[in-house]
């Protein structure tokens, strides 16, 4: 899939150079995701859709974790980016630490009508996705565990047990777990959580680092539980995996949409990003990967019917049953200290 | 010579001593000169654990290779040629497929409905699959298959220069095989076996992909550390420092072994 993007970036890229030289530099932006199934659905409902509407070139670049590249374009100066698709905390750390430019939503009309918690001065929601407790069908034909009190649970729910190698999401379900709810976790309380999470740390059989992997552990029957992205549970289940998740209590998160600081196509990013948010381009991106829209507008353009929806993490009734990630606390020094926390909580 | 020679220092000069020095120059200054860096490093026992596991390791995966890798490299030596271009190819063949495949294929050995488990389960062996993998041991066997070419060519290339007159000899005078072997062959192979423990020992200390794919998130090690840290402070300094520790170490080993045999030796000069 690499392979088919870079034939096709390089494509495009002559194509730029083919237009530059007719039209007299057609304007561009250089648009960064993190690749695979996720960034070609978003090429086919949103970015081609866009650069049509609004006359512009996007070029592609993809990155599983933007953040040390968005610090060393920006620290060098001359940043070859402009628009970045990250998890939300990085646009608000970025915002603060002078990488990140600063959004004026006069310009960005599409970004402006959407809720408050949808957006950050220094970035929009561009979709969501869920971590969420998921199961093997097979261990579980019945009963299955559906909160994270069952999870903890190792007596009822016999079987082994995967969660992520990170403390985002890990921690609030532990929180959820010792009976905080789900509307109710910010501030964390990280001691409660770590507490909590020593409980259940003799029966994890793995700490998953990459989406593939929780997916291919639950597929193979490595593990009958665990924690993971819907899009990724959802994706094996339909090639036939007998596996299921629920969104009850499930994780709630989000990628924004961001901009360097100093990016080269300022003007023409701020066009892009508004369109982006588009409600009727972000109800196309589930109609090709199981992750919601950023934009909440999205759900009443008609577009997703109401059985699609009622698969998504941010369809209303799915996003009323889980807790609502809060980038700010992470992104705050107590959130900062507990993420270096982990680090030893997982060594000893 | 040097006009021949230049390019080449050049391109180390570029590619690897500035950005090293850059590296440990980031580790020194941010801001102003800093030694939190260092201090982090060196006071929490994070970082300890993390490269007494390393050490440890490592230690195991030269261990098991050089058990494996002796008689490989003795067969290839004592067979015609024909037979040790065979047995070298194989040797050298894994090379050729990517670490990240080597690490996935060994998933699919280990896990629990791994080929392994499949098997010693239809042969009543065992009746709850092993954990082979997801730990430390599936990290170590990942390791040792990487890393045993490593081990059987210096042993390979000594054996080779050990005359075989000196075998006829020790038998013309009455030894047995074995005795002529550990009181001749063995001793002379010692530089091999020294040159081969350096190679793998000092390339595990590094590794990252099996420890990773196949630690199960438990086995961190210092290279693991190196990435969070970039993670975790938003700055290459604080992940340089683990690097320069680990380069310093390295180097600690590498002057250690040079005491005892000549580096060109290790590095397949001689």
């Amino acid at each position: 899939m690499t392979m088919k993007r870079t034939i096709g970036l390089g494509c495009a890229m002559l194509g730029a150079i083919g237009l530059i030289s007719a039209a007299d530099a057609a304007e561009q932006i250089t648009f960064v995701s993190q690749g695979g199934a996720y960034q070609q659905a978003q090429t086919v409902a949103i970015l081609d859709p866009s650069a049509k509407k609004l006359g512009i070139t996007i070029n592609q670049d993809s990155i599983p974790d933007a953040w040390p590249a968005i610090k060393t374009q920006v620290g060098s100066g001359k940043p070859i980016w402009d628009v970045v698709d990250t998890p939300t905390g990085n646009c608000l750390r970025g915002g603060e630490q002078g990488l990140i430019e600063k959004l004026d939503f006069s310009k960005i009309p599409n970004g402006a009508a959407m809720p408050e918690a949808y957006r950050s001065p220094y970035s929009v929601s561009y979709e969501f996705y869920s971590s969420v407790l998921s199961y093997s069908l097979k261990t579980f034909p019945k009963d299955a565990p559906n909160s994270w009190a069952d999870f903890w649970d190792v007596k009822k729910f016999p079987g082994r047990r995967a969660l992520r190698n990170h403390p985002f999401a890990t921690l609030e379900a532990a929180l959820m777990a010792d009976g905080v709810a789900p509307d109710k976790l910010y501030p964390l309380d990280v001691d409660r959580a770590f507490k909590k999470l020593e409980e259940i740390k003799p029966h994890i059989t793995v700490w998953w680092t990459s989406g593939a992997q929780s997916a291919q552990l639950l597929n193979d029957g490595e593990v009958d539980m665990e924690m993971a992205w819907n899009g990724r549970v959802s994706a094996v289940a339909k090639e036939g995996a007998k596996i299921a998740f629920t969104y009850n209590q499930g994780i709630l998160q989000s990628t924004s949409l961001c901009i360097l600081k100093g990016a080269p196509n300022l003007a023409t990013a701020v066009r892009f990003l508004n369109e982006a948010v588009d409600p009727v381009h972000q109800a196309n991106l589930p109609l090709h990967i199981d992750y919601g829209p950023g934009n909440p507008k999205a759900f009443e353009t008609g577009v997703i019917k109401p059985e699609r929806a009622a698969q998504l993490p941010s369809e209303p009734a799915n996003a009323a049953k889980q807790a609502l990630m809060s980038y700010a606390w992470w992104s705050s020094p107590a959130g900062e200290a507990a993420e270096k926390r982990w680090a030893s909580f997982m060594q000893k | 010579m040097l006009a021949l020679v230049s390019p080449a220092l050049l391109v180390i000069l570029a590619l690897i001593v500035l950005p090293v020095g850059w590296l440990a120059w980031q580790s020194i200054y941010h801001d102003g000169f800093t030694v939190e860096n260092y201090r982090r490093v060196f006071t929490e026992d994070v970082y300890w654990r993390s490269f007494a596991l390393t050490f440890e390791i490592s230690l195991a995966v030269t261990v098991i290779a050089l058990l494996l890798g002796y008689p490989v490299a003795y067969l290839a030596n004592s067979v015609p040629k024909g037979w040790s271009i065979l047995i070298l190819s194989l040797v050298v063949l894994p090379f050729w497929t990517s670490v990240l495949v080597r690490a996935y294929a060994w998933l699919v050995l280990l896990q629990r409905s791994g080929v392994i488990n499949q098997f010693l389960r239809y042969l009543d062996v065992i009746s709850e699959p092993l954990a082979l993998v997801h730990n430390t041991f599936g990290t170590v066997v990942a390791t040792v298959h990487i890393l045993l070419p490593f081990m059987v060519l210096p042993l390979y290339a000594t054996m080779q220069k050990i005359p075989n007159d000196l075998m006829q000899a020790g038998a013309s005078l009455g030894a047995s095989p074995s005795l002529t072997f550990f009181r001749v062959f063995l001793p002379l192979s010692l530089p091999g076996v020294l040159a081969g423990c350096t190679m793998v020992f000092v390339l595990c200390l590094g590794f990252y992909i099996t420890p990773e794919l196949l630690g199960g998130g438990r086995t961190v090690m210092v290279s693991m550390l190196v990435s969070r840290n970039v993670e975790l402070y938003n700055q290459f300094g604080a992940a340089s420092a683990v690097a320069v520790v680990l380069l310093l170490s390295v180097l600690a080993i590498f002057f250690v072994v040079s005491r005892f045999i000549s580096l060109d030796r290790v590095l397949g000069q001689k």
